[in-house]
């Protein structure tokens, strides 16, 4: 059946789409009319209120008044803003890195021939499956530099007390570690189902030709799971921008100001300072980053394909 | 009653005439009006309530409430920061789905005074037919009056709970040492330090150092220098007393607080003192229950009480409160105050003094030794409590933006914690704050 191409008529009505054998057949937008309201209530008028909002002075409990890009001036100078994007941007690299390193690892591990490879698969990716916030409250005991368990097993190796989360220095680190400990499990998956996909020949005609162990993953194996390494970095980065949850219950941004993300930081101005104005603008700009940041990776996976 | 009225003397209805007519000229309510409870039986009210144990009593002897007005209640109750940020929501949009509002006094007293948010529940006290007898102003304790009402006098809610700032401390400890218990600034930081024994994991003394929850700490020590931290409108909190305010907070906190002290919020402190590894805790009264129950304690027995010590100012009691009201855009308002009386009733307010989930503004409650008797905290928490009570002093200022407010001094105080000069630290932080506390009152 050939459909063709809906034509306008000279008083610029449109004409019903046209089958080849001349019946008429029906227009089908109405049926892009329920998901095209849904697409405008959730995200096209969120975002175009957001905007209105950006340029607005609103302050919850007062008046609202417009200021042109006055909120976006504010924030060249906010000190605070600027230590806090530093932050995320810290932050989002550790999360990405280090459990990219340690889950392909895992994955190469767990791709071997194993003893109770299953068990072991299934414990080590539990950690994914708990809720964020009782991770959060599970480790914060842990790191408790007095009653903290973390503590305990360091002074039995004979390390002196460290103060984790409540040290400005080790703050972030340390909310990557459990950033890390969550998170490699899923990159551990996604790196395995890459190395299951792999074909065996170029292994066959490298053992032919007489390469290593190492030459074979820096030539063969590396190439071919990088392509899901990058899949494993989207997604991670994604995670690690946006990640609030586990920095809130922990820190809540602190000591201080040292862990508060932009996140953290858009939360505190827009719902406990009520700036709702100066946070809608945070908003803008941040989805400014992220939108580059996404475009950014996109091209680098398209780069990595295997086709390339 | 009537057949009592009827049997009465002709002197005794004469001398009842007199006191009505003098009631009259005084401007007192009758004191036989009896308050139609039932006047609203049938109506359905909403009421949104802080999670707390003062939240949990409420919900707990609800039903008695609704047995004795008919009215029926949807009560809900959401932790403190999402509770506030739903209310201010909801209150902003003119139509809130809610009556009856628990507020945090000490953080939202100006910001819904300026909104407008609470209904005025002047009238309502004064109408006999709504409120009963006992209920009158000079029942509340001065903090309850300073909080509730605003600058023209109206009532905007009913005082329900205070919180005062005293001294936990760990007898044993004290005792090993040696120590007593310091009643000046000085002593404190003298009987801080000689508790400390960093080899053996003691500390004299705790308090919050996590940003935000420490304002209060040195706001409170800024009291005891004679000084609040906004005085009419103005910041005070680049004075000479703010300063030494946060040079006796950094002395604590680095040489007798526990390593990692500046993440600490008030948990991380009770954990500690519940270890019994901490001579002192600095914080609030209503802390205390868990300190005394062996399934969470190891210091059951041994926890003494005190009042702030005095400062070279003044001795002063930093104090903190919830109240109930009932919210401007309720078309319930009478049945809703009739929910707020309730809940700060003499026998409500028993309940929460004895089960020390809280403790009520009411003097008819504080004073009545019945009531007192069933307190099942330790008598010295009770009498700390009395002591507190004359020494009261309002320790955040009310303006609007108290949560920026506790940040911005609260990151000025969790550098100084870091080795930052206090001096530099407090004048930094009042710079950033003031055009925040201007913009808000513009």
């Amino acid at each position: 059946m050939t459909i063709t191409a809906p034509t306008m008529t000279s008083d610029n009505t449109e004409t019903e789409v046209t089958a080849g054998d001349g019946r008429f057949t029906p227009s089908y937008w109405p049926f892009v009319v329920p998901a095209l309201v849904i697409v405008v209530a959730v995200i096209v008028f969120p975002w175009v209120f957001t905007l209105w909002m950006s340029v607005n002075e609103w302050h919850l409990g007062g008046e609202k008044s417009f200021v042109g890009f006055a909120n976006f001036l504010r924030l060249a100078s906010d000190a605070r803003f600027w230590q806090s994007m530093g932050h995320t941007l810290v932050y989002t690299l550790l999360s990405v890195v280090a459990p990219l390193f340690l889950g392909t690892i895992a994955a190469l591990v767990f791709d071997t021939k194993l003893p109770m490879r299953g068990l072991l698969r299934g414990i080590f990716v539990m950690p994914m499956m708990a809720t964020p916030v009782a991770v959060a409250l599970v480790w914060t005991m842990m790191y408790h530099p007095q009653l903290g368990v973390l503590n305990y097993l360091l002074s039995l190796v004979g390390i002196g007390p460290q103060e984790w989360i409540f040290n400005q220095n080790t703050v972030i680190p340390s909310l990557v570690l459990v950033e890390t400990w969550q998170w490699t499990p899923l990159v551990m998956l996604i790196v395995l189902g890459g190395l299951a996909a792999m074909p065996r020949d170029p292994f066959e005609s490298a053992e032919i030709d007489g390469a290593n162990g190492w030459q074979k993953f820096r030539y063969i194996t590396f190439p071919m799971i990088l392509p899901f390494m990058m899949v494993a970095v989207i997604i991670r980065s994604i995670d690690a921008l946006k990640s609030f949850d586990i920095i809130f219950a922990m820190t809540q941004g602190g000591p201080g100001t040292a862990s508060e993300t932009i996140n953290i930081y858009l939360y505190n101005v827009a719902f406990a300072y009520y700036d709702i104005g100066y946070g809608s603008a945070i908003a803008v700009v941040f989805f400014i980053v992220i939108i580059t940041m996404s475009l950014a990776l996109l091209h680098l996976r398209q780069r990595t394909k295997w086709n390339s | 009653m009537s057949i009592k009225f009827i049997t009465s003397t002709r002197r005794q209805f004469l001398a009842g005439s007199a006191a009505l007519g003098a009631a009259s000229i005084t401007g007192l309510r009758p004191a036989f009006a009896a308050v139609d409870w039932k006047k609203h039986a049938g109506t359905t009210i909403e009421v949104n309530l802080i999670k707390s144990p003062r939240g949990d009593i409420l919900q707990k002897y609800q039903k008695e409430f609704e047995d004795l007005t008919g009215i029926k209640v949807n009560a809900e109750q959401t932790p403190e920061q999402q509770q506030r940020q739903k209310a201010v929501i909801e209150l902003t949009s003119g139509k809130p789905s809610f009556d009856v509002i628990h507020i945090s006094y000490h953080v939202q007293k100006r910001q819904f005074e300026k909104a407008g948010w609470l209904a005025d529940l002047t009238p309502f006290m004064k109408d006999p037919s709504l409120t009963e007898a006992s209920l009158t102003e000079s029942d509340f304790a001065q903090a309850g009056l300073d909080f509730a009402k605003d600058k023209n006098g109206r009532f905007g809610g009913l005082p329900f709970s205070v919180d005062y700032w005293i001294i936990y401390w760990n007898k044993e400890l004290f005792a090993a040492k040696g120590v007593e218990f310091p009643k000046t600034f000085e002593e404190l930081v003298a009987a801080a330090e000689k508790l400390t024994d960093k080899d053996a994991g003691t500390y004299g003394f705790v308090a919050r150092g996590m940003k935000n929850a420490n304002t209060p700490v040195w706001a409170s020590f800024m009291l005891g220098y004679g000084k609040s931290t906004v005085k009419d409108g103005k910041l005070e909190t680049d004075s000479p007393e703010s300063i030494e305010a946060a040079k006796l907070y950094q002395r604590l906190m680095t040489k007798s607080a526990p390593p990692g002290v500046t993440g600490f919020n008030w948990a991380e402190c009770q954990s500690s003192f519940l270890q019994g590894k901490v001579g002192m805790w600095m914080d609030g009264i209503g802390f205390a229950p868990p300190l005394e129950d062996p399934k969470k304690s190891r210091v059951v027995g041994k926890v003494g009480y005190g009042v702030m010590p005095k400062g070279p100012g003044a001795q002063a009691a930093p104090t903190f409160g919830d109240g109930i009201g009932v919210t401007e855009g309720s078309s319930k308002k009478e049945a809703a105050y009739l929910y707020c009386q309730w809940a700060i009733s003499k026998e409500m307010g028993a309940r929460l003094l004895q089960s020390g989930s809280g403790v009520p503004f009411r003097n008819s409650v504080l004073n009545d030794p019945e009531i007192l008797k069933g307190v099942t905290m330790p008598a010295e928490w009770a009498s700390v409590l009395s002591e507190s009570a004359k020494v009261s002093q309002l320790c955040l200022p009310v303006i609007v933006p108290v949560t920026e407010f506790r940040d911005v001094m609260g990151v000025a105080l969790t550098n100084v914690i870091g080795g930052a000069d206090p001096a530099a630290e407090m004048k930094r932080a009042t710079e950033e704050f003031r055009p925040i506390l201007e913009r808000s009152e513009a």
